[in-house]
């Protein structure tokens, strides 16, 4: 699912709305300083997804909870001092980088992949990426495919106007393959038209399909493909122009990943605090240097930003991890030093 | 011949027969199917055929319905519920999950500890559209006051809201529904202050913001009085002006000073709390009401004599006919934010149902226009002739027989507004159908459940529109005038 809501761009309206954010932008400049409006607000305003398994949901209770919702918390902590001063606001795929743009919400924490045009058009700034995903196919294990290129002429259930319709229309034309779209709305729907055989295979997110799967009554007679047909970076995005707010949400994704390695938890912050030799870890702590000033806040931002729901490996685990019913392995988003992608820029 | 008398006659039956019972294909079940039922080829055929594809219907998913689990903490739970109750392979409905997050499915994420309040808003708007909707009789009046009280309280108890907020809402209750008794005219005071009330209950704040709004009346009428004794046609404008300009320019901070002297208010509520059918029927409520009167005025613009009115009525209905809701609820939700002043708080639910109403109005415009259309050319010419000016005219004689016809048209362009108030799910709030779903889905307990929510949200969808539907036919009867 996370693909579905991830990519859920309609082109033409991309344009039309990039126009409009251009609009907004060049109104809106000269005046960016988030961090001071956030500050005075006193409460982050975090466009998040409007339901999306283990990234974004509220509970019964109405409490939002997931992946991306824990980003919001650590930035609230990094900038104002408290995880819960956050206020989320649901965007879809239409409205979120409108949201964005028009300062409806300081920053986006909400599953959309990290392309070109969005960087650029959109004048938007990705802080980081977060969650690195792929495209990916689920078949029954009745079809007996093992492979992608072996979909040859299937029925494949499909979101339309989201850059998953792209990408398999890039990948079986560039394997030379054929296949019949069955056009579904929403992941819910897909599921259902999956699930009644109106499809033969069904492709969004392999973090959505993981999921997907796991909700399934008999979750062994279904096979996610080995084919990975693209790269969906995800991560947080905030408005193209204030630098300085850039760099707060970047690098207080970068203190969570950087945690990790360093084995900061939200167990043991307090200790090291005390008693942490690593250079690296007390100016991330804010024990020695003066990090905290030079992206305008205080000494503990990183601190208090870890003590949130954790870092990077505890907010995985707790959220999507191998513990979860979701049960995502680290894959690509395993530290650098454990054969992933994660690598926090120095601390320095 | 002539002489031919009772004694000639072979017989003569001297008393009556007591009546036959009429033969078996004449009367009772019989007579009714074969005259509704079976009462030629085609018929037949038809009746056949529907009962075949009822047969078809109740045979697939009877078995859903009637393994039906309640009671579970998430779809894996129904299923090994299912599985364990009715054998390996049996399916069922999980509405344990309409159990668990109704509540969310009612009130999207308002405070639960709060529910009384839009509770009470709902009871008693039913209070304020009594003397206008339900006054035919007192006894029907009456009858619909203690429903509404009875089923308010009932709901409260269910919800278990605080005592005291329990037993305020029953004063006020019962208080109203004894005023209907006592002085059924004060009722239509409530009436005309109740969006005021309403909107203090829904979203809380200081009280001094409604009082500020009922103040700026109250400076329009001075107004109204002073002008008007130099000249009654300047007082009006006056009147208004006056009002506009003390809404507009100083009820916000004349509200905030006055809290800062003396606080005075309940909790405050945003609107991004609030979703479900909460949502959906404070939107609809406000668009119909809205709706009505801007329609009549659209319309009666719409045939005006004056080229201007005309243009502008004939520009503004064929532009937002010509638009879907869906542009302009993007409008609303995006495109405002670039063209008002930055910071600006313009709030997300008041722009929807700003648009919703704009929307409904240009087709209740329409709606009325042919009610305007249908009513033949002597009754504006007796209008005429008695000698009443324009407006006098319209309130009198067109305007009544004009909505009458209409009422089909009317009730069914509200009952269509108030399910595209499900369409604001793709601004982002929380309708019950799409908004709601969505995100309960989101959580892994409920991923992979479908029918069930849409089954429920669809089941109360149908019987507040069929409520309406029913309550327009009423009234078609109540106010039937013709010669029958």
């Amino acid at each position: 699912m996370a693909l579905g809501s991830n990519n859920e761009v309609n082109m033409k309206k991309t344009v039309f709305l990039g126009s409009i954010a251009v609009a907004g932008m060049t109104a809106g400049m000269g005046m960016a300083d988030t961090l001071a409006d956030v500050k005075a607000r006193g409460e982050l305003n975090c466009g998040v997804n409007t339901g999306l398994v283990g990234f974004a949901a509220p509970d019964a209770n109405g409490n939002w909870a997931g992946f991306d919702i824990d980003l919001c918390k650590a930035v609230a902590a990094a900038v104002l001092g408290d995880p819960s001063k956050v206020k989320y606001v649901p965007t879809t795929g239409q409205t979120r980088f409108t949201a964005l743009s028009s300062g409806e919400v300081d920053m986006l924490a909400r599953n959309s992949t990290w392309t070109f045009s969005r960087d650029t058009d959109l004048k938007l700034d990705f802080a980081g990426v977060n969650y690195y995903d792929g495209q990916g196919f689920m078949v029954p294990k009745d079809l007996g495919v093992t492979s992608v290129k072996e979909l040859d002429g299937a029925t494949i259930c499909i979101q339309t106007g989201t850059t998953t319709e792209l990408n398999l229309a890039d990948y079986f034309k560039a394997n030379d393959l054929s296949y019949q779209p069955v056009n579904i709305d929403s992941n819910a729907e897909g599921e259902q038209q999956y699930m009644a055989g109106a499809c033969d295979a069904y492709t969004t997110d392999i973090s959505g399909l993981a999921a997907t799967r796991a909700a399934f009554a008999d979750p062994e007679n279904h096979v996610i493909l080995p084919e990975v047909v693209s790269k969906e970076p995800l991560g947080p995005a905030v408005r193209h122009g204030d630098n300085n707010w850039g760099d707060i949400v970047r690098w207080t994704l970068n203190a969570l990943i950087a945690a990790e390695e360093y084995g900061v938890t939200s167990k043991n912050i307090e200790e090291l605090v005390k008693s942490s030799d690593n250079p690296e870890v007390q100016r991330l702590l804010g024990v020695s240097g003066e990090l905290g000033a030079m992206i305008g806040l205080d000494n503990e931002w990183a601190k208090r930003a870890i003590q949130a729901s954790g870092n990077y490996g505890e907010i995985f685990a707790a959220n999507i991890g191998e513990q979860t019913p979701i049960g995502l392995t680290r894959g690509l988003n395993a530290q650098w030093t454990q054969g992933g992608l994660l690598y926090a820029q120095p601390f320095r | 011949m002539s002489k031919t008398s009772t004694r000639d006659a072979a017989f003569f039956r001297e008393t009556m027969l007591p009546p036959e019972p009429p033969p078996i294909r004449e009367a009772g079940a019989v007579k009714w199917l074969r005259e509704n039922l079976f009462s030629g080829p085609v018929n037949t055929l038809l009746t056949v055929l529907g009962l075949a594809i009822i047969w078809f219907l109740v045979s697939h998913f009877w078995d859903w319905f009637a393994h039906s689990v309640w009671n579970a903490d998430s779809l894996a739970q129904c299923r090994e519920i299912i599985a364990a109750t009715w054998g390996e392979g049996a399916r069922g409905a999980c509405f344990a999950v309409i159990r668990e997050r109704w509540h969310q499915y009612m009130f999207g994420f308002y405070p639960p500890s709060l529910y009384w309040r839009p509770l009470l808003a709902f009871g008693l708007l039913m209070v304020a559209l009594a003397p206008i909707l339900f006054s035919e009789t007192q006894q029907i009046r009456r009858i619909v006051l203690v429903a509404t009280t009875v089923a308010t309280l009932l709901f409260m108890q269910v919800l278990g809201v605080p005592t005291a907020a329990f037993l305020l809402s029953a004063i006020v209750m019962i208080g109203a529904t004894i005023l209907a008794e006592r002085h059924a005219g004060w009722l239509l005071i409530f009436s005309a202050l109740y969006p005021l009330i309403g909107v203090f209950l829904l979203w809380g704040g200081t009280l001094w913001a409604p009082l500020m709004v009922l103040a700026g009346i109250g400076l329009g009428w001075l107004g109204w009085r002073l002008v008007g004794i130099v000249s009654p046609m300047l007082a009006v404008v006056a009147g208004i002006l006056v009002t506009l300009i003390w809404w507009i320019g100083f009820t916000g901070e004349a509200a905030g000073d006055l809290q800062n002297l003396l606080p005075l208010g309940i909790t405050s509520v945003q609107s991004e709390k609030f979703g479900g059918f909460l949502l959906a029927i404070t939107i609809g409520v406000a668009g119909i009401a809205l709706s009505l009167p801007i329609g009549i005025i659209l319309a009666l613009a719409r045939r005006s004599d004056m080229f201007l009115v005309t243009s502008l009525a004939v520009i503004f209905i064929e532009f937002i006919r010509g638009v879907p809701l869906i542009s302009l609820l993007f409008v609303a939700s995006l495109l405002l934010n670039y063209f008002l002043p930055p910071g600006t708080d313009f709030d997300i639910i008041l722009r929807v149902i700003i648009m919703v109403t704009v929307f409904a109005a240009a087709y209740m415009a329409e709606v009325i226009r042919g009610g305007l259309a249908a009513l033949p050319k002597g009754q504006y010419e007796a209008a005429d002739s008695l000698g009443l000016d324009y407006w006098k005219a319209q309130r009198l004689i067109i305007l009544p027989q004009a909505l009458k016809i209409s009422i089909p048209g009317i009730v069914s362009t509200f009952i269509g507004m108030f399910k595209d108030t499900t369409l604001v799910t793709f601004v982002g709030l929380f309708d019950p159908l799409k908004g709601i779903s969505d995100f309960v889905r989101a959580n892994f307990a409920w991923k992979g459940i479908y029918w069930e929510p849409f089954i429920f949200t669809g089941a109360i969808f149908f019987i507040i529109c069929f409520s309406m539907s029913r309550y327009s036919m009423y009234l078609e009867r109540r106010l039937q005038r013709d010669n029958r």
